[in-house]
């Protein structure tokens, strides 16, 4: 018995210690996708097959939605803006911002958030591409096209806001990931590893071996190679990309008796199941993550 | 024809043969379905063998697939499960041979009914014959209590050992009979939504809707369901090594109550969870402790037992504090299962308790994503662990002796421990490390539960092995096993 029981406990001591040590913010390769992260495409108006079953749904109005996640360079430039036209502020840590509050209704598990100042992003986050020297933001070197992460939904919203846009609502978030015929993902209905950046999807920027799974520029997943590495054109009905993978995206809508702030699309650290177009996240609107971005819509005049 | 009616007599006419086919079942179902996800899915397996046999993964019918699939294993531990019963407990034989009969031909029609349909394919005479085995289990069970009625004279009991009311009646089958029937009503509270959801096509896992503020009642019904499902399985399983053991005197006097004050409020918890939200969890609480209690009383009283079996052995009059421990430890097989439920406080209750207490503090700060990790961490280790536990059992029940036997028994013990510690390291990662740095420690606690999975699974595999090349054997165990029974208190017939 006590031999069994050793040679078990040593095989399982080896298995368990044979690890070395992780560099996380080990560069990512750079590569041009040939995406301009400033284009727009237009939604139209109309019924469209919502959620996993499918229910017949109507959008009233046209809207515009971004092409690609908003990226790190273009939120760097943002903050400078708005602290500048002091519309954020620097307070120790973080960058924060007002927000008037939600209406309260004393719901299971609510939180109440009330009118106040409240973070956008974490300045001492490793994990955040962005550097600041006191005076301005700069992206980190390599990260200039990849989706902007570390920011909280008010954040997120605070940018949108900020250029005269807003954060989209989760159906016209749905309706421009999926179009109007109700298939599982934005280019249809299976997906393969080069479709999408999502957990062991194998794509150049994971090593799941040391640090996981990393963000992948905006529009990568549109067909190019990148050294032999071969995507395909992921593209949703409309023409908009990474609405599956890479980041979790931020949602307009305040729900009643919650205080959770949705997000939509999965992203690289999660399993492809996770990447439906139904499928939804949520936490409270101060959450920051890696794995978390958004995009805007506008409206159409 | 001689040959093919001898074996068939022993694998569905005896209990040791039905537990054995369907043990059989529930390791070619876990190794086959286990090729479609986890590490498998991430090394490419899924890919190869979805391709191969042609399955068709719909992405909108995951939720479905699942509920079908788990479904159909808890079908074949139920199955055991009353297979023990029929056997451990008296019983009329005209009672005992439908009830054996009825359960297997429904966890059968269930497997190949149910999963043919929601992996290749909706032929909507597989679903038929599906929900046609579902119901022949739940009849399966409607007619075990029929048979374990407590209140027959002929079940009285003489013994003053063993726990009873006043009038002799046999608290320990009261037991049974309670948590068979909380089952039994516990069932409909899942039967009725899913046939509302369309036969299972809107069907949603109750991980996927925890934080959602306006569930209906059919939400909430699917929700305590789940939760009661497993937790009644995990009663009926104490009571049933609890027979096995031979459960007796004042611990035993003191757990049967216990379990049936226990199996009763925390039923009546999850039942409430409909209408009453808010206060449905404090009776589950008070429930599940209760019941606790009674499994805590169970694994005194049988460490007691081992240990002094084990120092009478070596003809030690008291032992000291070592020699007690080796005692305990001489035998993983009869040790296993009760050191099973104490390790189910560290991976379920425990972390389940933490969570309940700590939800708005800690758990709901965290992104949804990693709040259901835990949910579903928390289901598959208690499913798994209760597996392990009926496995020890069936190993006694299939006659490892020796070096084998204690292999087989420190290998379940220690690697499946070893796996579900991991899935509560990766589960609760959240606590320990952010989401940037996670992966390292994921790596590790994934390698660990991989071991674990594989060790258990290539333990299982053997004893499958032994058995079935024993099938072969003219004179083999299985020649012996056709008449054996479980039972070894004397009430039983």
């Amino acid at each position: 018995m006590k031999k069994s029981i050793i040679t078990m406990s040593l095989f399982l001591l080896f298995a368990l210690t044979a690890c070395q040590p992780v560099d996380f913010q080990a560069a990512p390769p750079v590569f041009d996708t040939g995406m301009d992260s400033e284009q727009w495409v237009e939604i139209p108006a109309g019924e469209f097959l919502q959620g996993q079953f499918k229910k017949e749904t109507t959008i009233d109005h046209a809207y515009e939605i971004m092409v690609t996640p908003v990226t790190n360079a273009q939120y760097a430039a943002y903050l400078n803006e708005a602290l500048a036209a002091d519309y954020i502020q620097v307070n120790g840590n973080q960058v924060e911002g007002y927000y008037p509050g939600d209406a309260f209704a004393g719901g299971r598990h609510e939180e109440e958030i009330k009118a106040g100042s409240y973070i956008h992003i974490p300045l001492d986050d490793p994990f955040l591409r962005l550097s600041y020297d006191g005076n301005s933001f700069t992206v980190k070197p390599g990260w200039e096209n990849h989706p902007m992460t570390m920011v909280s939904w008010f954040g997120a919203k605070s940018y949108c806001e900020f250029n005269g846009w807003r954060l989209p609502t989760e159906l016209e978030w749905e309706k421009a990931a999926r179009g109007t015929d109700g298939r599982a993902y934005p280019w249809g209905e299976e997906i393969a590893r080069n479709n999408a950046n999502f957990y062991f999807s194998r794509d150049p920027f994971e090593n799941m071996a040391t640090f996981g799974s990393r963000t992948t520029p905006v529009g990568f997943y549109n067909g190019k190679t990148y050294n032999h590495y071969t995507t395909l054109d992921s593209a949703s009905p409309y023409g908009v990309y990474d609405m599956a993978g890479n980041v979790w995206q931020w949602t307009a809508n305040v729900y009643d008796a919650q205080h959770y702030r949705y997000m939509r699309g999965g992203s690289k650290d999660m399993y492809e199941n996770n990447l439906r177009v139904w499928s939804m996240n949520n936490a409270t609107p101060t959450f920051t993550s890696p794995g978390t971005g958004f995009r805007c819509v506008r409206d159409v005049e | 024809m001689q040959w093919l009616n001898k074996r068939y007599q022993f694998l569905f006419r005896s209990t040791k043969g039905l537990i054995l086919v369907a043990i059989a079942f529930a390791a070619l179902g876990s190794a086959f379905f286990g090729l479609l996800s986890g590490p498998m899915a991430d090394y490419g397996i899924k890919d190869v063998v979805v391709r191969a046999l042609n399955i068709n993964l719909e992405p909108a019918e995951r939720e479905g697939r699942l509920v079908i699939l788990y479904h159909s294993l808890a079908m074949i531990a139920i199955a055991v499960e009353v297979y023990m019963i029929t056997d451990l407990l008296k019983m009329k034989d005209n009672h005992r041979l439908p009830i054996n009969t009825t359960v297997t031909v429904g966890y059968l029609m269930v497997m190949f009914g149910g999963l043919p349909f929601a992996y290749w394919g909706h032929n909507w005479v597989l679903h038929g014959i599906y929900i046609a085995g579902l119901s022949l289990i739940f009849f399966a069970g409607c007619l075990l209590l029929v048979a374990l009625w407590p209140w027959r004279d002929e079940y009285r009991l003489k013994d003053k050992d063993y726990a009873q009311t006043k009038k002799g009646y046999d608290m320990e089958r009261i037991a049974f009979f309670m948590v068979s029937l909380t089952t039994l009503i516990s069932a409909i509270f899942g039967a009725v939504p899913g046939s509302f959801y369309g036969n299972g096509f809107e069907t949603f896992l109750a991980e996927n809707v925890v934080r959602d503020p306006h569930k209906t009642a059919l939400d909430l019904s699917i929700i305590g369901h789940l939760h009661i499902m497993l937790a009644l399985i995990a009663i009926m399983c104490a009571l049933i090594i609890g027979r096995w053991m031979d459960f007796k005197g004042m611990w035993q006097k003191l757990a049967m109550p216990l379990y049936i004050v226990g199996a009763f409020v925390l039923s009546l918890g999850t039942w409430l969870v409909v209408q009453f939200e808010e206060i449905a969890h404090f009776i589950i609480y008070g429930g599940s402790t209760v019941a606790m209690l009674g499994a805590l009383f169970l694994v005194i009283d049988s460490w007691k037992k081992i240990i002094r079996s084990g120092l009478d052995e070596k003809g030690i009059r008291k032992g000291n504090f070592f020699q007690g421990v080796a005692a305990l430890l001489r035998d993983p097989v009869r040790f296993g299962p009760t050191w099973q439920m104490v390790f189910m406080n560290f991976t379920v209750s425990g972390v389940g308790i933490f969570t309940a207490v700590k939800l708005d503090e800690i758990f709901r700060k965290w992104q949804f994503m990693d709040e259901r990790s835990i949910l579903t961490g928390h289901w598959h280790i208690l499913a798994t662990l209760t597996a392990t536990i009926l496995l020890l059992y069936y190993a006694d029940l299939a006659g490892l002796k020796g070096k084998a036997r204690k292999w087989f028994g420190w290998a379940v013990i220690i690697f499946s421990d070893v796996a579900f510690a991991a899935v509560t390291v990766y589960e609760m990662k959240r606590l320990f490390i952010t989401e940037g740095e996670q992966q390292p420690l994921v790596n590790r606690a994934v390698l660990a539960g991989d071991i674990g999975v594989i060790v258990l699974l290539l333990a299982l595999a053997a004893l499958m092995v032994w058995r079935l090349t024993d099938l072969f054997k003219k004179k083999g165990r299985w020649q012996e096993e056709t008449t054996h029974r479980l039972a070894k208190k004397e009430e039983v017939q």
